[in-house]
């Protein structure tokens, strides 16, 4: 699934190769941003001025965590959970641990995922966001725990949760343990949706395999950005079985909600005002009925 | 129990002579009457469902088929099912539910379908609905493993309070061969993915995945359905009489903790 998204992403948006592409130019890496989807080119100041939004064609485009979290949370405002934990080697996977040391170093994280409590415009909530540099984001013990351990506080105060999900699914490296974490956070999930709280499921870039088969498909809302990936099954793996290339915009965000599975889809810069207000029309207020 | 490799036992799961789900109902259940339909889209022959007596007590049996010969392998798809055959078993789960019977699972899939219908039609939200909904589902339920149990796909009739696997059984987050596809680009190296997956029954009772391991007949399943099918038989009754002197709240606090436990992590680790 990992490998496969990166070259889904690939195949996705380069295609075939067009002439241009044959072209080589001398343009220094991190001047430009090129759209994986439109294929147009942006100065890449402008694009991190927009929000790293493609200005052409509105692919709302992958962020680090902590920059999601500067773009939607109150300043200041996020207490971290479990913030040192670090995943063992469950299966004695080759090299697993020189991966992740690797890892740590280059992104600063220590998984895939960050959890921990945060405000939206004064309303408090959980919030989870997954970080897709760290092995795509991908779901083995620390991601799983880290999960369910924010839904269980969330469920123990009584408090709604807010997931950006992205991922390429199960973390091969982790074998069948990695397949629990499925059932684990959707488990947490099961317990704060019975206690009558609200849990909102952003879809980020890419949300696929068995994240989408997990919680991030049980939210009460499910908000997508415009033009992410979404889906079960990858796009190669589809290709192969029906022997036939798809679409472009199968699987994305638009066809998602074409089909029933999104609830709305949301630009980057309007998504806090759009949490807020969906946090405080779930605000806990009186019974209808309830006497004074 | 005997001491193959991996890749000896993925060779005994795909032999084609390997009973099925078609093979052991008769063989384990009475007055078997099956149920159709997921009343959303349609009825999915990967899934097999219907309510039967266990030893002379009413259950609810959903069972993934992969089929016996080219035909029924194509009706059900080659146990692969769609949105609908989960719909379909969550539909006789909730049946099962209301009218008290234990669910019995009976998983054997390579995964769940990948196709363009299936995408369209939520094969995500189908599978994680599953697995929520029997975390909370308020009967006991059983799942075995007989053969292949891959992915979300076999998770999706896997959330229960027992799970055993038949001895030769592998239960994987992906197939041996999409392992080795990812791992080295190269979907022919399945055996030696299988070796280095550990997905068999006994990696996983001490990953604490699995609970039970029922014996197959001496080289495989294949050489006396009979007798594994006693084996499963034997096992359900144990299993039924653990989980049925339970209260229910008893019961679904100890499903959620099965999973809630299984993960290896470090919370302080030295030198942070």
């Amino acid at each position: 699934m990992l490998e496969d998204l990166f070259s889904v992403v690939k195949v996705r948006f380069n295609g075939d190769k067009t002439e241009d592409d044959k072209k080589k130019t001398d343009i220094p890496k991190g001047l430009l941003f090129k759209c994986p989807r439109c294929r147009n080119v942006t100065f890449m100041e402008d694009f991190q001025k927009n929000g790293k939004v493609c200005p052409h064609c509105n692919y709302h485009s992958r962020l680090t965590a902590r920059e999601r979290l500067d773009v939607t949370i109150d300043k200041g405002s996020f207490e971290e959970f479990d913030k040192d934990m670090i995943s063992k080697n469950p299966i004695d996977f080759p090299d697993y641990e020189k991966k992740q040391l690797a890892l740590r170093e280059k992104t600063g994280l220590k998984d895939a995922v960050l959890t921990g409590k945060a405000k939206i415009r004064g309303e408090e909530i959980i919030i989870i966001v997954m970080d897709s540099n760290y092995m795509m984001a991908s779901m083995g013990s620390v991601v799983g725990e880290k999960i369910t351990r924010a839904i269980e506080y969330a469920t123990a105060n009584r408090l709604p949760v807010i997931a950006f999900t992205a991922s390429g699914g199960a973390r091969m490296q982790e074998g069948t343990v990695s397949l629990m974490q499925m059932a684990k956070t959707s488990g947490a999930v099961a317990r704060h949706s019975e206690a009558g709280l609200l849990y909102i499921a952003v879809m980020t870039d890419p949300t696929t395999g068995g994240v989408t088969a997990s919680f991030a498909s049980l939210g009460d809302i499910i908000i997508a950005e415009p033009k992410v990936l979404i889906g079960f099954a990858g796009r190669r793996v589809i290709e192969g079985t029906i022997k036939q290339k798809l679409p472009d915009d199968f699987q994305s965000a638009e066809f998602m909600l074409e089909n029933g599975f999104v609830d709305m889809i949301v630009e980057r810069n309007k998504m806090r005002r759009v949490l807020a207000h969906l946090l405080k029309l779930h605000k806990p207020a009186k019974e209808v009925g309830e006497n004074e | 129990m005997n001491d193959l490799t991996a890749c000896q036992r993925l060779d005994i799961i795909r032999h084609k002579g390997r009973p099925t789900a078609n093979d052991y109902i008769p063989l384990i259940f009475d007055d078997f009457f099956e149920m159709h339909g997921d009343r959303l889209y349609g009825d999915d022959g990967a899934v097999m469902g219907g309510i039967a007596y266990f030893k002379g007590i009413p259950v609810t049996v959903i069972a993934e088929v992969k089929g016996r010969n080219l035909e029924e392998n194509q009706k059900c798809n080659f146990g692969m099912p769609h949105p609908e055959g989960y719909r379909k078993a969550l539909r006789l789960a909730k049946q099962a539910e209301k009218f008290h019977r234990p669910v019995i699972c009976l998983v054997d899939t390579a995964g769940a379908f990948c196709g363009v219908e299936a995408e369209k039609r939520g094969q995500g939200e189908a599978i994680a609905r599953n697995i929520m909904e029997f975390m909370t589902l308020r009967t006991p339920v059983i799942s075995i493993i007989l053969g292949e149990g891959g992915s979300g796909g076999a998770l999706a009739l896997a959330v229960c309070d027992e799970l055993a696997m038949l001895e030769n059984a592998i239960y994987s987050p992906i197939s041996p061969r999409g392992f080795a596809s990812i791992l080295w680009k190269d979907a022919s190296r399945e055996r030696e993915a299988c070796d280095i997956m550990k997905s068999t029954a006994e990696d996983l009772i001490r990953l604490g995945v699995c609970d039970y391991i029922i014996a197959e007949a001496d080289g495989g399943a294949h050489n006396d359905p009979q007798l594994t099918a006693e084996n499963i038989s034997d096992y359900i009754s144990e299993a039924l009489e653990r989980k049925l002197k339970k209260g229910l709240d008893e019961l679904l606090a100890g499903r959620y903790n099965k999973f809630r436990t299984v993960g290896e992590f470090e919370e302080f680790p030295k030198g942070v």
